[in-house]
C-alpha cells in the first residue's frame, strides 16, 4: 500500500489498514495537507452548521460575501416556529473595509438589524479576513449588547485558525455564553437536554416524541429547532444526552463543569442503537415507570421495524459499503447500522474523527478494512476500486464521484429531505440503500460499461432479430 | 425604488465571491487543476456548489492556510500544495486563485510561482497561472472573466495571423456550448471556445473514470488566440479591465465583437451576424429556418406569456439576455436583480423595455431580501433565475424557472438549452407553459368564486 503514488508521502500516516494482529494507529486531528484536495471545510463552517439551527437568533456573518453566500440555509433544519435563522445576513465587506477596518460597518449592520427585527440574540461570526485585519469583534459585541440591551455574541470562527472541529468548539462557546444561571427547581419530572441533533427533516421531533412517550421531558435540543430562551434555560436539566459527539461532547463537558449536569452518549441511528439509547435514558432516570414504558415502546417498535427490514435484507445480502462522513461517531453508528442490515463496511473514513473513535472503528470493523482520516477523491477512488465496494455513504461532494465510479450512493448530509434516525429512520435508511444499490441502472453499467455498443451481447441481439 | 433595504447588510446574497467564478473558468480548460490559496473552507464551499450544480466530481485543491501560514506567509504552504497537486493529478495547467485571506496578508503569488517553477524545474512542463481573486473585491461574475483574461495573458503568444475565431463564452450551460459550436460550425471549422465546459462538466459515463478530463479548451489553441481573425466575446457588460477579448484587441489587434448572451431573437441574430461578418459568409438556410420556427413559436405563445410579469435574478449577462427574451415576447421583466455592480445592465434593459412600453425596475448590487417584498408589490407571477430564489419561491408562492448558477435543487442544469433560436424557444416554452399551468390549475375555482358565489348571494 505505501508504495502507491496515489497516497502522498504526507498522507501515509492518515491511512490505516485494519490488521488485527498489529497494533497500528492512525494519525488524526491535524490540519489538512496542502494540495491534497481535502473534503473538509473550515472553522467558520463548523461553527455555522452547529449554531445555525437556533431559530430565532440573527446569524450575522462578518466578512466578505462568499462565506455567507455558500452557507446560506446550509442545514435543512426545520423549525416549529420562527424562521429567522434561514436568512443569511452578511456585512459583505468590500475592499475599503479590508483596508480601513470593518468595525464601523459591523456596528452599523447590528444597528440596522436591531431596528428592523429587534431580535433577542445576534450571533456575529468571524471569518478569515476579519481575523487578519484585526477587527475587535468582542469589543463591538459588548458595546452593542449594552447599547441595545440584547445579547450580541461573538463566534470566534476565523477560517484559518484550526479546522472544522475548532468551529464546533466556537459554536459551543457561543451557546455557553447564552446560557443563564441555574435556578433552584422543584421539578419532579426527569428533564434532559438533547445535544447534537439539528432537526434535519424533523429528526429531533421524532426523538422527542419517543422521550415524551416514556415520560422524559426535553428541555432543549441543541440546536435543532431551538430558541434562545430554551438555550438560556439549558442549565436546569438533570441530564445531557449527546448524539452528535463531534460537535457537542465539548459542550456537554463544559455544562458538567458549569452546572454539574452529567452527560451520556447516545445514538439514534439504526434499530439496535435506537433501542439501546432509549433504554439507556430510561435507566438514567432511575424511574420505574419510565423504564416500563421504555420497554413497551422498544418491544413494539423493534418488532414492527424488523418486520419491514427483513423484507429488504434479502435483497442486500453480500453488498459492501464505503463510509466517508464528517464525524467519527457518525461513522461508528453507520458501521453498526449497516451491520444490522447485513452489510459490511470495507472502507471507513471521517473528516474530523478523534483517536478514540478511530480505535473504536478499528475494533468494530473486520480485518482488511481501510480506515481513512481527512481523505481525498484520489484515495477514495483507489480504495473503492481495490475493495470492490458497492455503496458509498457521504455528502454532496462525494456523490458525483460515486456515480462516476458506478457506485450506489447514500446521502448522509445536511440537505437530505428524509429522516434517518429513530425507528422510522431505520426504515428510510434501508429503503434508500435498496433504492440505490438495486437500481436497474447498474445493470447497464455492469454489463455494458460506458461503451455499450462494443459489447458482444448487443450484436447478438441484433443478429437474432434479423 | 432601487434603494436597498439595508445599507450595511447583505441579506440572502445574490452573488458569490471571485474565486468561484475563477474556478468555473478553469474547469473549461483541458487537463487543468485549480488550487485556491487560502484556508480550507473556501475551496470546499466552491467544490460543493459546483458539484451540486453539475453533478460531476469537482476536484479543487486548497493550500490549507492555517494560523502559521497566515502569520509568516503562505509561500511554503502554496509550494507544497502545488507539488502535491502535481503528483496526484499531473495537470498541464494549474490556476492559482487567491482568497480574501491570501490577498489580505499580501501574498506575492506571482513571485512564489516563479520561484517554484525554478526550484522544481517545471519550465514548459506545466503552466501555472496566478489569478488574483480577492473575495471582497468583486463577485463571481468578474472573477470568471478575469480568470479567462489571465489565461490569455499568460498563454497567448505573438503568433502569425490564423483562421481561428475566438469565442469567449459567459456563464452558459454545457448544452449551450454545444449549441454555440453547432451554430458557429456553419461559418467556420476553426473555432476556439474559451472556456469549454461542455465535456468537462457534463462528461459521459465511461467504464474507466479519469480524474483529469481531456475535454476543455486546448492550451495550444489558447496560444493561437492572439493571431485569430476576431474575438466574439459573450459579455456585453463586463468591464474592459476584466475582459480577455479587450486584452487580445489591445495587445495583438484582434478585432473584438462584444455581444450579449445569444438568448432571444435580437441577441441570437447579433451573434450570427457577427460570425457572418467575420467570415464573409452568408447566413445558411438552416439557421434561417430555425429563426422562422422561433418566430412561429413566439406567435403561438405570445398571448399566454404576455400575461407574465417576471422577476429575473442572477449574473448581469444572463439577466440582460433573459430580460431581452421576455421583452420580445411581451412578458414584462418587472424586476431585474443582480448582486454584482453593473450600471450598463440598467441602461440597456430600461431602454429596450421602453421601446415596447414596459416598465422595469433594475436592482444592481442587491440581495434577495430587497427583492422579496417587491415581488408581491409588483404582482410578479413568474421567477426566473438560480436556485437561490428558492426562498422567495417558497414564501411568495410564485413558480421558479431555473436558469443560471447555482441550480442545486433540480437535476439537469448542465443540459438545459437556453441559447440560439432553439434554446430561446425552449426556454420561452418553459416559461409559457408554467404561466399556462398557473392559469389553468385554479381557473375553475377562481371562476366559481368570482362569478358563481356572488350569484348565490344576489
Ligand atoms: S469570501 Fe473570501 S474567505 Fe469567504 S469563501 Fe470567498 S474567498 Fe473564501
Amino acid at each position: 500500500m505505501s508504495k502507491d503514488p496515489i497516497i502522498l508521502e504526507d498522507r501515509k500516516s492518515f491511512v490505516l489498514l485494519n490488521e488485527k494482529k498489529q497494533n497500528n494507529t492512525i494519525d488524526c486531528e491535524k490540519d489538512s495537507v496542502s494540495g491534497a484536495v481535502s473534503q473538509r471545510a473550515c472553522v467558520y463552517c463548523g461553527a455555522r452548521v452547529v449554531l445555525n439551527p437556533v431559530t430565532d437568533a440573527v446569524h450575522l456573518i462578518h466578512g466578505p460575501i462568499g462565506c455567507s453566500s455558500y452557507t446560506w440555509d446550509i442545514r435543512g433544519s426545520l423549525s416549529s416556529d420562527e424562521e429567522n435563522y434561514r436568512n443569511s445576513y452578511s456585512t459583505d465587506l468590500q475592499e475599503e473595509n479590508i483596508i480601513f477596518g470593518g468595525e464601523k460597518k459591523l456596528e452599523a449592520a447590528i444597528d440596522e438589524i436591531v431596528e428592523t427585527l429587534s431580535p433577542k440574540v445576534i450571533f456575529v461570526y468571524a471569518t478569515c479576513v476579519v481575523g487578519v485585519i484585526g477587527d475587535d469583534l468582542v469589543g463591538v459585541s459588548k458595546k452593542k449588547s449594552k447599547e441595545h440591551n440584547i445579547k450580541v455574541i461573538t463566534v470566534q470562527s476565523s477560517g484559518f485558525a484550526g479546522n472544522k472541529k475548532d468551529g464546533y468548539k466556537a459554536a459551543c462557546h457561543a451557546l455557553l455564553s447564552l446560557m443563564g444561571e441555574k435556578k433552584k427547581s422543584d421539578e419532579k419530572d426527569f428533564v434532559i437536554n438533547y445535544l447534537g441533533d439539528f432537526n434535519l427533516a424533523g429528526e429531533a421531533w421524532i426523538i422527542k416524541k419517543y422521550l415524551k412517550e416514556i415520560g422524559v421531558k426535553t428541555n432543549v435540543v441543541m440546536t435543532g429547532d431551538s430558541t434562545c430562551d430554551q438555550i438560556e434555560n439549558a442549565g436546569n436539566s438533570q441530564y445531557n444526552i449527546v448524539q452528535c459527539a463531534g460537535s457537542m461532547t465539548y459542550l456537554a463537558k463544559q455544562m458538567q463543569m458549569k452546572y454539574n449536569i452529567p452527560f451520556e452518549q447516545v445514538s439514534f441511528f439504526g434499530v439496535t442503537d435506537t433501542a439501546n439509547s432509549i433504554e439507556k435514558i430510561a435507566l438514567l432516570s432511575g424511574d420505574e415507570a419510565i423504564m416500563e414504558k421504555a420497554k413497551a415502546l422498544i418491544a413494539r417498535e423493534v418488532d414492527k421495524t424488523n418486520a419491514i427490514l427483513d423484507q429488504f435484507m434479502k435483497r442486500l445480502r453480500g453488498k459492501k459499503v464505503a463510509i466517508y462522513v464528517g464525524g467519527g461517531f457518525k461513522a461508528i453508528s453507520l458501521i453498526k447500522q449497516f451491520r444490522d442490515i447485513g452489510i459490511e463496511s470495507v472502507i471507513v473514513g471521517t473528516q474530523t474523527g478523534k483517536k478514540e473513535e478511530y480505535k473504536k472503528i478499528r475494533d468494530l470493523t473486520d480485518e482488511g478494512t481501510i480506515i481513512l482520516d481527512d481523505t481525498n477523491p484520489s484515495e477514495l477512488e483507489y480504495f473503492i476500486k481495490q475493495t470492490g465496494a458497492d455503496i458509498l455513504v457521504g455528502g454532496v461532494k462525494e456523490r458525483p464521484l460515486a456515480y462516476k465510479l458506478g457506485l450506489a450512493f447514500i446521502d448522509h448530509n445536511h440537505e437530505r429531505k428524509h429522516p434517518l434516525c429513530g425507528f422510522v429512520g431505520a426504515v428510510n435508511f434501508i429503503k434508500e440503500v435498496d433504492l440505490t444499490v438495486n437500481s436497474p441502472v447498474w445493470t447497464f453499467i455492469n454489463e455494458q460499461g460506458g461503451e455499450g455498443y462494443e459489447q458482444k451481447e448487443l450484436y447478438q441481439l441484433e443478429r437474432q432479430s434479423l | 425604488m432601487s434603494k436597498r433595504n439595508y445599507t450595511n447588510l447583505n441579506v440572502n446574497p445574490c452573488k458569490m465571491c471571485m474565486p468561484m467564478g475563477g474556478s468555473l473558468a478553469f474547469k473549461g480548460i483541458e487537463k487543468s487543476m485549480i488550487i485556491i490559496h487560502g484556508s480550507q473552507g473556501c475551496s470546499t464551499y466552491i467544490r460543493r456548489h459546483i458539484a451540486a450544480h453539475y453533478n460531476e466530481p469537482v476536484d479543487i485543491a486548497s493550500s490549507s492556510l492555517t494560523e502559521e501560514g497566515t502569520v509568516y506567509g503562505g509561500s511554503s504552504n502554496l509550494k507544497k500544495g502545488l507539488k502535491n497537486l502535481i503528483r496526484l493529478y499531473q495537470p498541464s495547467v494549474i490556476g492559482v486563485l487567491t482568497t480574501c485571506l491570501a490577498e489580505t496578508i499580501g501574498e506575492d503569488i506571482q513571485g512564489i510561482i516563479r520561484e517554484f517553477i525554478l526550484e522544481e524545474d517545471l519550465e514548459d512542463k506545466v503552466h501555472i497561472i496566478p489569478v488574483s481573486t480577492p473575495g471582497y473585491q468583486a463577485t463571481q461574475y468578474e472573477g470568471y472573466y478575469y480568470a479567462l483574461r489571465q489565461m490569455v495573458e499568460n498563454l497567448a503568444e505573438e503568433v502569425a495571423h490564423n483562421e481561428y475565431i475566438n469565442i469567449v463564452v459567459s456563464d452558459v450551460t454545457c448544452e449551450d456550448i454545444r449549441e454555440l459550436k453547432r451554430i458557429a460550425s456553419f461559418f467556420s471549422d476553426k473555432i476556439i471556445i474559451l472556456p469549454d465546459i461542455s465535456d468537462t462538466l457534463d462528461a459521459p459515463y465511461t467504464s474507466e473514470y479519469s480524474k483529469l478530463l481531456s475535454g476543455g479548451t486546448k492550451i495550444n489553441k489558447i496560444k493561437l488566440m492572439g493571431g485569430a481573425r476576431a474575438t466574439v466575446e459573450i459579455g456585453a457588460l463586463i468591464k474592459d479591465a476584466y475582459s480577455p477579448g479587450k486584452y487580445l484587441e489591445e495587445t495583438y489587434g484582434v478585432p473584438l465583437y462584444k455581444i450579449s448572451v445569444p438568448i432571444g431573437l435580437e441577441y441570437v441574430d447579433e451573434f450570427i451576424k457577427a460570425l457572418s461578418q467575420i467570415t464573409h459568409k452568408t447566413i445558411p438556410k438552416e439557421l434561417e429556418l430555425e429563426r422562422g420556427r422561433m418566430l412561429d413559436g413566439m406567435i403561438d405563445s405570445h398571448k399566454y406569456n404576455g400575461e407574465g410579469v417576471g422577476a429575473i435574478f442572477g449574473s448581469p449577462e444572463l439577466n440582460l439576455a433573459i430580460s431581452s427574451l421576455c421583452i420580445e415576447n411581451g412578458l414584462t421583466p418587472k424586476l431585474v436583480m443582480t448582486g454584482s455592480k453593473s450600471k450598463k445592465l440598467k441602461e440597456i434593459i430600461e431602454e429596450k423595455a421602453k421601446r415596447f412600453h414596459m416598465e422595469t425596475i433594475v436592482l444592481e448590487d442587491s440581495d434577495f431580501s430587497t427583492l422579496q417584498p417587491m415581488v408581491k408589490q409588483c404582482g410578479i407571477n413568474i421567477l426566473i433565475g438560480s436556485s437561490d430564489g428558492k426562498f422567495v419561491k417558497e414564501k411568495v408562492k410564485v413558480p421558479l424557472i431555473r436558469v443560471g448558477f447555482p441550480i442545486h435543487d433540480q437535476i439537469g442544469a448542465q443540459r438545459k438549452l437556453n441559447v440560439g433560436y432553439k434554446g430561446s424557444l425552449r426556454l420561452l416554452d418553459e416559461m409559457t407553459n408554467t404561466l399556462m399551468d398557473l392559469k389553468h390549475d385554479d381557473y375553475r375555482d377562481r371562476m366559481y368564486d368570482d362569478y358563481y358565489t356572488p350569484l348565490l348571494k344576489a
